[in-house]
This record gives C-alpha cells, structure tokens and sequence, in this order.
C-alpha cells in the first residue's frame, strides 16, 4: 500500500480478450491453475516460463484445443464459448503452433485454406482460387517462395514457418497466438518475423507471443506475464521491470515491484 | 527475376527425359507401374506363346479386376487415414448371401414376387448396398468413436461377418440370380456391344478434352505458370488412345458360337457363311469399376471431404487443431469401404450366378495389396485411386497370367506373395530417393 506509484498495466478501454481464472488439470496434475490474463489491441503479450509452467496449455485452451475445467474468456468483452479450434477461429483468434501444425502431405495452398477451403459453385474444392490466394499471401511473406506445387514436407523449415504464419494472417485475424514463432529459424528469418509483428501491431492485432528467448520479449512485447508451476507469478510492462527481473520472476517466482503480483507469486513473509 | 533465372537454370540442367517429366507433369512412380504392367503382359505373352494379349482374355482380365479395383478404390481412403480393413472379404461375402436370398426366396416367397420382375434386382442391390453402408458404419463407430484400432476392429469383422454369412442359410448356397442381376457379373449378355462401347469411347475423349482445356484457361485466369501447348496435346492424344484402344479390344471379342445361334434363332436371324460376328464390348462390371473409379477419384481430389482424409493422414493432430472433425471423417471413410464391398459382392455373386458363404474369402488381401502396389503409403497420407486400380489389374495379371502358363496355384501364391514385398521395398527405395 505504501508503494510509491503502483504498476501501471492496464490500458484504457475494452481488453480483446480477458481471460478469468482459467483452471485445467491432466490426471489430477493442475497445468494451469486459476490463471488471468488479457490483451488489448494493437498489443503485444509474452508469456514466459520454464518447460511445463503451463503456458502453452493456457494458450491452448484460448485456441480451442484443449477445453478448460473452470474460467471465463472474454472476447471484447462479451462472454465467449470456446470449446474447439473452430469455435476460436469465429472469434478471430488464430494460432501458430510450435509444432505448426500442417498437414505435412499437401501443398501450402491445402495447408492455408485447410478446414476452410474455398469452395466452387458446384460445391467442389477451388484450387485455382486457393493458389491464387495463397500466392498473394506468401508473396507478402516470404517474396521468393515459389514451391506452390509440393506437399510441405519437402520445404525448408523457414518456408514452412512461413506457411503457419500465412495461415494464421490470411483470415484476418484480431487476435494472434505465436507459440515459439522463431524456433525454427535463422537469424534473418528471425528478424523477418520481428517485423511482421510490429506490422501487425500496427494493425490493431493483439498479440500473444510465448518464447524462450528473452531478448526478443524485450523487443517485441509491450507487456510480460509469467507463470510457474501453472499459475501466474506477475505481469508488468517491459518498460516497469528490467530483464534480470524478469528472470527472477521466472526462476524463482519473485515478484519485482514494477509487476502486478499473481496468485503464484513468491509470498513474502508479511 | 531471380527466381524465373533459377528456374531456368534449373530446367536446363535436367535431360531430355527430366523436361518432359516436368513439361506433362506426369506421376514417375505411376509411370514405373504401367512399364511393370506392361513388362509382365508381354513376358506372359511370349511364355504363353502368344496366349495372353488376345481381346477375349484381355476382355476377361477387365472382368475378373473389376470386384477387388472397386474394393481397392476405398482401401486408399482407409489406409491414406493410417487404418486398416481386413472385414472387406468378409462383408462381400455376407452382402451377396443377402442379395442372393432376398432375390432368389425372401422375395418370392415371403413377398410373394413374380420371377423376372424388375424390383427384384433392384429391391436385392438396394438392400446389399444398404447393410453395407451399416456394417461399414458400424465398423466405423467403434473405430472413430470408441477408440479401438481398426486393425481389431476389422479383425474381429472379418471372423463375424463370414460366420454371419454362414448362418444365412447354414451354409447353404442359393442359385440361381434374377436374370437382370446377373448382367452385374458380366458375360456376353452383361456387356453393352460394340456401338454403346464406340459412344462411351467418344464422350470419354471428349471429356478428356474439356477437361484439360478447362484447367487450362482456369490457370490462364490467375496468371499460372501452364503446361507447354505439345505437353497438353501429348497428354491428350496417349488418353484418347489408351480408351479408345481399350474400347476396340473389347469390341474386338466376339461372341461365342452358341450364343450367337441362341441369339440368331431367337431373332430370326440366318447366319451368313463364315458366323456372324457380334461383339461383346465393354462389359457391365467393368463399367461399373470405371465409374467407381472416377467417382473416387472426385471424391479424393476434388472435395472437401477428400481433403480431410489425406490431411488426416497426413497429421492427424494438425487436422484437428484446424477444426477437422476427425472422427466424423473416419466413420464416413469406412462407410464408403462398405458400401464399395456391397458393389462388389453384387458383381462377384452375378458372376458366379449364385450366392455363397465363401464368396470373397481371402479378398481383403487382394485388395490390401493392390492399394499398397499401387502406391498408397501404409503411413498413411498418401495413395491414388487410379493407382489402386492398376495394382488390382496387375495382381490380377499375374495371377491369370500364370493359370495360362499352367502354374500350380501353390507356387502362384509364393509368386504373388513375393511380388508384394518386391513392390513395397521398390516403392520404399523410390520414395526415399525423391
């Protein structure tokens, strides 16, 4: 109470999502245990932890692949049901997998428009279309990618990263998940994808970024929230906290002044 | 720019047969399938002194592929979804014991038909058809919804569905068939003739026209690379000479003596010095296949639904997390394989002229077979349907290729057998070197 400026986190206005107290558990392990945390437009959110902290399991329940025991999501404000990918896809909410996700046998068009294909008059697939389409949208990606024919087993790793992200932009999405967008690539690609993101920003996309490497948190996101052992240590803006901070919240919970504390938080003897 | 230059590069270092590869876009493991075909139909043509590439066993050949290619079709769906179905010889035998009953006594006797009436072949087709789209869903369910691997599932189809058709009529075989259900299995009287064969040629080439000037003007309207004009017209020409050639081999074959003095006498017809030379055509079963085929392959290629499988196959996790429902997929996959075994079963029990409980036994290796020989990786993602047919056509090369060769059927099976491994390790080196 005697703080002398409390942490400023929150912005103005209606959050593009608010996320609740989201509780799920596998077999009697809770993952995410009573979890909170919101993105507002244009923003960029890291969530940070080690291995098993539960941060892919909460972004996971935000896409729909996992369905939560307790929480409310909101979604601009209004109470949202999500309960599998394509309920989250309804919402705008798009997201691109550490794993990626594609279907490894078909061309990168199939994988763009996978489960929302473009359709003839005749109720048949529109292949034209998607390539066209697809080529548009890579075009702006990844300019020199021209392998629209083969199934994208047999493209790099860059070019496959490149197809997750197009499938992820290509429906105009209000809210991004990237789960470890960069793991998979080189420098350059890496600083490709740094400035799609501030692109997207610019947008008004709301953005959650879950990576390991704290440099590019620092770069990219606005504000950190990170969790241990499933639940919430703190969040803070990047500019309240500095990175060895950050990495005392993540290691041992510690709660630097500059941060909201969460349910997880280090309890300090009063 | 850059990448047109890269391509041209590209293009120059690659030989006379590697730019006309790339030119006609053709398949080289589809390719590699034909030559085999055609290596193994000329070598059992010179062992057999010049036995095999005649119209009337060529014409028995379509015929006798016919049952296990329809088969062949859904088994690619099953397998490119990482399952298996080993109830597929099982279910034709039960749903030709079904036909076979409800046309030949159920009908009659409880129903009170005449014999020769039309509804009978229809009422007995409709039903086979029906039982197997719900021994397929039935299948399906407890595969897709209760999780338990479709090798077992099928497994255990494969013993219940044959004591099923046992249990029929304990084991009693029931003959003969309508007279109209038997067109199904072919013969000189299940085939459309010589003129109907012409025309089904015709509008086939005329499809194949359309359809490659359509997808022609379909890229022209993006801006697409396209084939080169001589690829289009090459591709073209070897497809209207491949139905064409197949359409004069049929109406090659001419009906046998007694049934064209049957046929003479009941007409009132006298004939000329010489015989009278009436041309089987394109046999009803085979027609059938054909139109299966390409069925299938509009279902694989062109559907939404097509395109879950293959992506399901593919990565079934990716499949979901795009909002597939996976589960719904499978149980519609193995539906299809019913019904395909139901269409199978009809032309198998027309053919024979009767229905019995070991119709179709030992099928569902056929049928395994020549979806893996034609292509379809047991790893699931992928496989062809005209791929699966060619495979059913080849093993069913072989196979009569050596009755004319006047080998003992057990060492048709070592040769069979060995075939399939050879294949598979072939289709293993191939897919790891491209």
């Amino acid at each position: 109470m005697a703080e002398k400026a409390a942490p400023q986190t929150h912005q103005t206005g209606t959050p593009l999502i608010d996320m609740r107290n989201i509780s799920i558990a596998f077999g009697g392990i809770r993952a995410v245990d009573d979890a909170s945390v919101d993105l507002f437009p244009g923003e960029v959110v890291a969530l940070l932890g080690h291995n098993g902290a539960g941060k892919s399991t909460l972004i996971k329940i935000l896409s729909g692949a996992y369905k939560r025991d307790a929480g409310e999501i909101f979604v601009n404000g209004d109470e949202a049901s999500i309960s599998n990918p394509r309920d989250a896809k309804k919402y705008g909410i798009e997201t691109i997998y550490q794993t990626l996700a594609l279907a490894d046998n078909v061309d990168a068009a199939a994988n763009l428009f996978l489960g929302r294909e473009l359709m003839t008059g005749w109720g048949t697939l529109d292949d034209v279309a998607m390539e066209a389409e697809a080529r548009r949208v890579m075009g702006r990606l990844n300019p020199r990618f021209q392998r629209f024919k083969e199934p994208v087993v047999k493209l790099s790793g860059g070019q496959r990263q490149s197809v997750a992200i197009a499938r992820a932009i290509l429906f105009n999405a209000r809210i991004l998940i990237m789960d470890e967008p960069t793991a998979a690539l080189g420098p350059q690609e890496t600083a490709q994808v740094g400035e799609l993101v501030k692109q997207l920003k610019a947008d008004g996309i709301g953005i959650f970024l879950i990576s390991h490497d704290i440099h590019d948190v620092f770069e990219l996101a606005d504000r950190v929230c990170v969790m241990k052992n499933g639940q919430v240590v703190g969040t803070a803006r990047t500019s309240d906290v500095t990175q060895d901070e950050v990495l005392g919240m993540i290691i041992l919970g510690k709660c630097p002044p500059g941060a909201i504390p969460g349910p997880g938080a280090l309890k300090i003897a009063a | 720019m850059t990448d047109t230059t890269v391509d041209r590069a590209r293009a120059a270092e690659l030989g006379a047969l590697g730019r006309f590869l790339k030119a006609t876009e053709l398949d080289t493991r589809m390719l590699g399938m034909v030559g085999a075909l055609l290596v193994i139909w000329i070598g059992i043509h010179i062992l057999s002194g010049g036995l095999f590439l005649t119209p009337r066993n060529l014409w028995n050949l379509s015929v006798q592929t016919s049952s296990v290619a329809i088969m062949a079709t859904g088994m690619v769906l099953v397998i490119v979804m990482r399952n298996i179905d080993l109830s597929v010889g099982s279910v034709e035998g039960v749903v030709g014991m079904i036909m076979g009953v409800a046309q030949a006594e159920f009908l009659i006797r409880v129903l009170g038909f005449q014999l020769g009436n039309p509804w009978l072949w229809i009422i007995a087709l409709a039903a086979g058809v029906a039982l197997g789209l719900l021994i397929g869903a039935f299948q399906g369910f407890i595969i897709a919804y209760m999780e338990v691997p479709a090798f077992i599932v099928t497994l255990g189809g494969l013993l219940v569905w044959r004591g099923m058709a046992w249990l029929i009529t304990s084991g009693r075989t029931v003959a003969p068939l309508d007279a109209t259900f038997q067109l199904m299995g072919g013969g000189p009287r299940g085939s459309i003739g010589a003129t109907a064969s012409w025309i089904i040629g015709a509008v086939a080439c005329a499809a194949v026209a359309f359809a490659l000037l359509n997808g022609r003007s379909q890229r022209k309207r993006f801006h697409f690379p396209l084939r080169p004009v001589w690829a289009e017209v090459f591709l073209g020409v070897v497809a209207c000479a491949v139905i064409l050639g197949a359409v004069w081999v049929a109406n090659s074959y001419p009906w046998p003596v007694g049934i064209v003095r049957q046929y003479a006498e009941k007409n009132g017809i006298t004939i000329p010095e010489g015989g009278l030379f009436i041309a089987h055509g394109i046999a009803i079963p085979v027609l059938m296949a054909v139109v299966v085929g390409i069925v299938m392959t509009f279902i694989t290629k062109r559907t939404r639904f097509g395109r879950y499988v293959f992506a399901i196959g593919g990565n079934p996790e990716a499949a979901s997390l795009a909002g597939i429902n996976t589960r719904w997929v499978t149980m519609k996959v193995f539906m299809i394989m019913g019904v395909l075994a139901a269409i199978s079963a009809a032309i198998s029990s027309a053919r024979l002229n009767a229905s019995t409980n070991a119709l179709g036994t030992l099928d569902e290796l056929l049928v395994i077979a020549a979806a893996v020989i034609g292509g379809t990786s047991l790893a699931g993602g992928s496989g062809t349907v005209l791929g699966a047919m060619l495979g059913a056509l080849l093993m069913q090369s072989l196979q009569s290729g050596m009755v004319l060769l006047g080998i003992d059927s057990p060492l048709q099976s070592i040769v069979v057998g060995a075939v399939l491994v050879v294949a598979v390790w072939l289709d293993t080196v191939y897919r790891k070197r491209v």
